[in-house]
């Protein structure tokens, strides 16, 4: 197995310079350029700028002095946030975006799983509907719907009683601050892995070998835990590894509505902005995270399957 | 004469989108202490929906009515607690697919284990050796290095081993074996009829025997019932049926095995003709009659009763 992980971490070498190249080219192919939003500038100006952000040269030389800077850390100044270096960006964004998520994560967790278990043993009764319900509702409202309403009733009607909630931003930087982004930041997840675990679950209780441990006269909560359970995470392991990916990397909507200084909205202002640099450098923490992720659902994989095996030539 | 396990005016009936299926209707079984019963018929016949509603195990949308008494217990009524003092202790079951009914996430001493731990409050270590014991018995060989191994890692036969040790770990009275060598090669069959056998001496366990191969049922059975269309259309002794069976259905059957003797007559395969009935939409009558060679306007009207051994209003003539 650990001669396993080496080599996929080997191949994922490769397929992390072809995302950063890929980004690298797309974003110099978009129109406009990262100064072309300001009032306009006298050409001699704009040519000292390009020069300072090394944006004289061929595009082909550009590239390769990036990529010599990248494999030393070095990602470069922000063209938008200036006197930042991206690296000092993402430095302060990061945690801020990976604590929220890694909450919205454990909660999702902890919530769609039991309630997708609860729901497949009850398969078709009202409580199974009710979940369904509710995980389809939370499925399809959008964050930036539920964001807002979530503002409306705990931060402003429920103001001056014991469940009123800040509406976000750091604030004392206390745990209640935190309350709503990251239940924001969990609805969806927690609506579809009810469902995965729903289904998979259902599934697993078909098996076979679940039949085979009814027989056996153990009671029905053993055959579920320890014959049935492990069986079902398998869909919700597969789709838990780019979500894992995504949640840690923040949401632009939950950090731009509770004005949280994380690296989602980075994403989309960096874009916009034709920052070069900051979307590059979220652009490859994202995809290294992917692809770290992919290996842990694969290797996660064996831990639930002994039949998978990856060490056999 | 005293019975081990009584089935009595059993019904098993599924709710589907397009209905109600009668999947066994009436039936009644009793079985001996240590005796071979083999139950016969085609896919869909009911043959092992008797058993799995007999030991609890339907599908969530089948129902059963009538009686199963084990010991006192109705086990139809039982609640889940009682049910699981008698399944895989007094009861036991095997199945047929012996790659799909062992969980493939766990080790074979684990889940051979689990029944001792669960039903006879063992220690892992004291289910760990009995296990071992018990795999030694059904003669898997290098049973010790068998016990941490996962299903996958086996050979069908093995499997099918696994699955009688697990079965046997708590001297059951009663082991039903639901098709135990469909899946299997011919000569890994044998070996496992031989071991079914061995069983049946060494511990007194009664077996039934749910097979759609009569030669299965021929080598081990001492009674055989046969089931078609949910209903059990002859009964007896095993040998009496083969030598002159009553039921035209049974005839027809044992006529389809290709038998060596006749081999310079018979250049196609004998076949009964036409197709088992939709259980939803049964003929009236007797459900064999379309198929019948004997049938006439009484078998398209009236559906004969299980009277003595046979349901057939030709069977005098049979």
């Amino acid at each position: 197995m650990l001669s396993y992980i080496v080599r996929r971490l080997l191949i994922a070498i490769p397929t992390f310079f072809v995302i950063v190249t890929a980004c690298f080219f797309l974003m110099r192919a978009a129109p406009g350029g990262p100064f072309d939003a300001e009032a306009p500038v006298p050409p001699e100006i704009l040519a000292n700028l390009r020069a300072a952000y090394n944006l004289d040269k061929p595009l082909v030389q550009q590239y390769a002095d990036y990529m010599v800077r990248m494999v030393q850390g070095d990602f470069g100044p922000s063209f938008k946030y200036k006197d930042f270096t991206v690296t000092e960006l993402i430095a302060q964004g990061a945690p801020i975006s990976a604590q929220n998520g890694l909450a919205a994560l454990i909660l999702a967790i902890m919530i769609g799983v039991p309630v997708g278990i609860m729901a497949a043993l009850n398969q078709n009764s009202r409580r199974d509907y009710t979940a369904m319900g509710f995980a389809m509702t939370g499925i399809a409202v959008p964050n930036f719907v539920m964001a807002p309403t979530l503002i409306l009733i705990f931060a402003i009607w429920l103001k001056d009683t014991p469940f009123q909630l800040p509406a976000g931003s750091l604030g004392d930087g206390g745990v209640k601050h935190r309350i709503l982004p990251v239940f924001t930041l969990s609805l969806v997840y927690i609506a579809y892995l009810a469902r995965i675990t729903r289904a998979s679950m259902i599934e697993a209780l078909r098996q076979n070998f679940v039949r085979t441990a009814r027989a056996k006269g153990l009671p029905y909560r053993s055959v579920v835990v320890r014959h049935a359970l492990k069986n079902a995470m398998i869909p919700v392991v597969t789709f838990l590894g780019p979500a894992t990916a995504f949640l840690l990397t923040g949401s632009m909507v939950v950090e731009t509505i509770y004005a949280l200084p994380g690296i989602g909205r980075y994403f989309v202002q960096g874009a916009l902005n034709r920052d070069y640099t900051l979307v590059m450098g979220v652009t490859a923490l994202s995809a290294a995270l992917i692809l770290i992720m992919n290996l842990v659902v694969d290797v996660a994989y064996a831990y639930l399957d002994p039949r998978v095996r990856y060490d056999q030539r | 004469m005293s019975t081990v396990f009584d089935i009595r005016d059993l019904n098993v009936r599924f709710s589907t989108p397009d209905g109600e299926v009668a999947a066994v209707s009436e039936v009644s079984l009793a079985l001996k202490p240590g005796e071979c019963l083999g139950l016969v018929g085609e896919s869909g016949s009911g043959k092992s929906q008797t058993f799995m509603a007999a030991m609890g195990l339907l599908a969530r949308n089948g129902t059963a009515s009538g009686a199963v008494h084990y010991g006192g217990t109705n086990l139809l009524t039982a609640n889940e607690t009682d049910l699981n003092k008698i399944r895989g202790d007094r009861v036991a079951m095997i199945f047929q697919d012996p790659m799909t009914s062992l969980t493939p996430h766990m080790k074979v001493g684990k889940q051979l284990g689990e029944v001792l731990i669960h039903h006879r409050k063992m220690s892992a270590r004291e289910a760990r050796a009995a296990a071992l014991d018990m795999l030694k018995r059904v003669h898997v060989p290098e049973a010790e290095r068998r016990l941490d191994m996962y299903p996958h890692e086996l050979s069908g036969g093995l499997r099918q081993r696994v699955m009688i040790a697990m079965a046997l770990l708590c001297g059951p009275e009663v082991l039903i074996a639901d098709e135990p060598t469909t899946a299997l090669d011919v000569t890994v069959q044998a070996q496992i009829l031989d071991l079914l056998r061995e069983v049946r001496v060494q511990h007194g366990t009664a077996i039934v025997l749910i097979t759609h191969d009569l030669g299965v049922i021929a080598g081990l059975a001492d009674r055989v019932a046969v089931m078609y269309a949910g209903r059990i259309v002859e009964v007896g002794d095993v040998r009496q049926i083969f030598r002159s069976p009553r039921h035209p259905y049974t005839a027809g059957l044992l006529s389809c095995t290709p038998s060596l003797e006749n081999r310079v007559t018979a250049t196609a395969l004998t076949t009964i003709p036409g197709q088992p009935p939709n259980l939803q939409r049964l003929p009236a009558g007797c459900a064999f009659h379309p198929r019948c060679v004997k049938v006439d306007d009484r078998c398209r009207a009236e559906r004969p009763a299980l009277v003595g051994d046979t349901a057939c209003f030709k069977a005098e003539a049979a």
